[in-house]
């Protein structure tokens, strides 16, 4: 849009008012402001000592995980869809046909780095079987790059560690759970939980 | 001349061009969605998606008349004052039920189909199909049937157009495709104890707009849509089919044939489609490797003194015959003639090695599979014509080698299958300098004083002209891999020229020098030049 756009109404800042002008008055309207904050509930919480709560585990973007199925076998058909979504490219699959008479392909490799995503959630979107998911886990950390790079085993293993305290998401919601959680649903927040 | 009307344009048409209305309407640009028509097949008119309105203008009055009932365009000739409607509401809700009626019974495993990005029941379901579902649809997992070698069958998602089954009809004559049972329980099947095992088999596997019918070397090795692709020529026999390979990271996936009427039509051979499989084998040569004499071995040279210290030791090492493999292309061969006469000029340039095996193969479908394994043969003898008053093959250079005739010579090989035996090279372990340019190690390259790594057919740039003496030019799809020079970059750069090799210089100058080969002047279309029929023109 060029500055010369009509659709673009120019204001002008109005000039100082006498309270304004005597600075005073203002002051002491911050400093009850500042004095209103020492007073009331804390949101910040001394972290690592601390943990923060987290809200509503549907929408928090935390470290992935790679959910089971019935049978316990990855539920990742490998479609790649997660892959072509990324916009950070960290997703890397290798596909083949699986060994289980009900299934027809699997990955046989998965990684994600987890240095390179940007936890922007479209892996979690584009999934069609909900297999691919982000928890609450926020604090992650190694000591290597190779280290962050999380493989099949690792993603399934964060999935064992979660399963109980964060069920499956497209479970949590056939069960109507989503009002268990913070949010009622329908409310903005509820709304960008990723299902539907 | 003749004139179509399409959606109301006026496409004029050859007074003997004989075309259905898919034909014209692409002419015109619309495109007539269809599944069981191909080009290259006998018409049977059963998937009814090409359904459109058609009529007749009559030339003296220019009066219209239209048929009342839909006709399916890819069975209707396009004639003299035939009219083609394909944007009523009629034509629309047709092709919307035609895909209702497809999915009600399809799988919808797009998920883990290996067609879904290039599959037509996707793409004409997101342009002609309705939004809204009148029927549940269940996605269910494709029953699997194994057809053949190199084919699989996912029977769910077949939408019985039978491309494949005239396919091995009409194109391979092997029929061993099938329809079996009927109405809505159709399948195709192949019969027991004899499988679809022909060598045009994986022509199938393109022919299927859906994805039921799988390739099982590119079975779940990479989504479509992360393939990217380079029009290219196959290397595996004097044929030069027009191919497309298809290929990400540098590695590469699958060939696919690229349509060439003077060619190969739609088609190519199974050798061919699955012959790309060394460019990634880990044995392949992967540095330049000169022989110490103290301990028999081969140190790693690197490429910057490559080009100085071969030409020193060429330059050094007396009466010099050079081998000019059919497998490099003919601005390769050029420059290494070049290079060659610029070293000793009275090097004796011989066309390289011909690998054959059995004879010509001809299909009903006008496919010919060629014995001659290699690609270049007519383009090398051209390019060693320019240099030599007659053409002088392998079998000569090694009868002269053993007879003692040469005191140094240079073998250019690159094929992708073991070439030569201990006793054919036996005599060149008598030479003083022998260089070897190969993609495997052979039994004469250990024999070699220099072992130059090859460029595999993928990774060259250039021209090569095929058993009908039609050139095709076409450019590198991946790049080589780490410590492998292609050989035109090493020829251009002992040739002493600045920057990156280029082919097209090197062609221009070809045509230049040459009256037989100045065709390759121009820019060349993407099917080719006849380099005999222009030959022809120019005298
Ligand atoms: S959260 Fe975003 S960046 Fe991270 S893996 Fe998923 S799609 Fe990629
Ligand atoms: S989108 Fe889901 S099913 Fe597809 S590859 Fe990614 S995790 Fe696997
Ligand atoms: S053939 Fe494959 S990609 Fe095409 S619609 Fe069916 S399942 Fe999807
Ligand atoms: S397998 Fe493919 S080509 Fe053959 S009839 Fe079915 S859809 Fe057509
Ligand atoms: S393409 Fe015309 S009926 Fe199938």
């Amino acid at each position: 849009m060029k500055p010369t756009d009509p659709a673009i109404t120019w204001l002008e800042e109005k000039p100082l008012g006498l309270t304004e002008r005597l600075y005073l008055p203002l002051f002491f309207q911050g400093l009850s402001t500042t004095a209103r904050h020492m007073v009331s509930r804390k949101v910040t919480v001394n972290y690592p000592e601390v943990r923060p709560t987290i809200g509503n585990p549907l929408i928090y973007r935390g470290v992935h995980r790679l959910n089971r199925d019935d049978a316990g076998r990855v539920k990742c058909v490998a479609c790649f869809l997660c892959a072509t979504a990324c916009p950070a490219h960290c997703i890397d699959i290798v596909a083949t046909e699986s060994p289980w008479p009900d299934r027809e392909k699997y990955p046989e490799s998965f990684t994600i780095d987890e240095l390179r995503c940007i936890f922007c959630g479209m892996c979690e979107e584009a999934c069609p079987v909900d297999a691919i998911e982000l928890t609450s886990l926020l604090d992650l950390t190694g000591k290597s790059r190779e280290e962050m790079i999380f493989d099949k085993e690792k993603l399934l293993s964060v999935y064992d560690m979660t399963k109980d305290a964060e069920p499956m998401k497209s479970k949590t919601l056939a069960a109507g759970g989503m009002a268990t959680f913070g949010p009622a649903p329908g409310s903005p927040a509820a709304g960008a939980g990723g299902h539907h | 001349m003749p004139t179509v009307i399409v959606d109301g344009k006026d496409i004029e048409i050859g007074a003997h061009e004989r075309l259905n209305c898919i034909e014209v309407a692409r002419r015109a640009g619309v495109e007539i969605p269809h599944y069981c028509w191909h080009p290259g097949l006998s018409v049977v008119a059963s998937c009814r998606m090409c359904l459109i309105e058609t009529g007749t203008r009559d030339a003296a009055t220019g009066k219209i008349t239209m048929m009342p009932k839909l006709v399916p365009g890819c069975q209707t000739p396009a004639k003299d004052g035939t009219v083609i409607v394909t944007d009523t509401a009629l034509v629309k809700d047709s092709r919307a039920r035609v895909e209702e009626a497809l999915l009600i019974d399809h799988p919808i495993d797009c998920s883990i189909c290996d067609k879904a990005g290039e599959c037509l029941l996707q793409d004409y379901h997101f342009e002609h199909g309705q939004a809204e579902r009148r029927t549940d649809l269940n996605p269910f997992h494709s029953r699997r049937r194994d057809v053949g070698p190199t084919v699989t069958l996912f029977v769910d998602r077949c939408i019985m157009c039978t491309r494949c089954v005239r396919f091995t009809r009409e194109v391979s004559g092997t029929s061993e495709l099938m329809v079996i049972n009927r109405g809505s329980k159709e399948e195709i099947a192949v019969f027991p104890g004899f499988p679809l095992d022909n060598k045009l088999s994986g022509n199938v596997v393109d022919l299927c707009p859906v994805g039921a019918l799988g390739d099982k070397d590119f079975l779940y090795q990479q989504r479509v849509w992360f393939l990217k692709r380079e029009s290219n020529v196959c290397g595996g026999c004097s044929a030069g089919c027009s191919i497309v390979t298809e290929h990400n990271q540098d590695t590469v996936y699958r060939l696919k044939p690229r349509e060439n009427p003077h060619v190969n039509k739609w088609w190519m051979c199974d050798d061919g489609r699955y012959g790309w499989h060394h460019l990634h084998d880990p044995a392949r040569l992967l540095s330049a490797g000169r022989l110490v004499s103290s301990n028999d071995d081969h140190e790693t040279v690197e490429w910057s003194d490559v080009t100085t210290r071969l030409r020193q030791d060429l330059s050094g090492a007396g009466r010099l015959a050079v081998a000019v493999s059919p497998m490099l292309t003919l601005e390769e061969a050029w420059m290494l003639c070049a290079v060659a006469r610029s070293i000793d000029q009275q090097a004796a340039l011989f066309v390289g090695h011909v690998p054959v095996s059995g004879s010509d193969e001809s299909f009903p479908g006008g496919f010919t599979i060629r014995a001659e394994k290699c690609p270049n043969r007519i383009g090398v003898e051209a390019v060693v014509a320019l240099f030599e008053p007659e053409i002088r093959g392998w079998n000569e250079l090694v009868r002269a080698v053993g007879a003692g005739e040469y005191d140094a010579a240079w073998i250019t090989a690159g094929y992708p299958h073991a070439w030569i035996d201990d006793t054919t090279a036996a005599p060149f372990g008598k030479l003083r300098l022998l260089v070897v340019q190969d993609l495997f190690e052979s039994p004469l390259s250990k024999l070699a004083t220099w072992r130059l790594p090859a460029a595999g057919f993928a990774e060259r740039a250039g021209t090569w002209v095929n058993v009908a003496h039609r050139a095709q030019v076409f450019a590198a799809a991946v790049r080589a891999p780490a410590g492998v020079w292609p050989e035109g970059r090493l020829y251009w750069n002992m040739l002493g020229r600045r920057g990156l090799y280029d082919p097209a210089a090197v062609r221009r100058q070809i045509a230049e020098s040459s009256a037989a080969l100045a065709a390759l002047g121009g820019d060349l279309p993407a099917v080719g030049v006849d380099l005999r029929v222009d030959q022809l023109a120019s005298s």
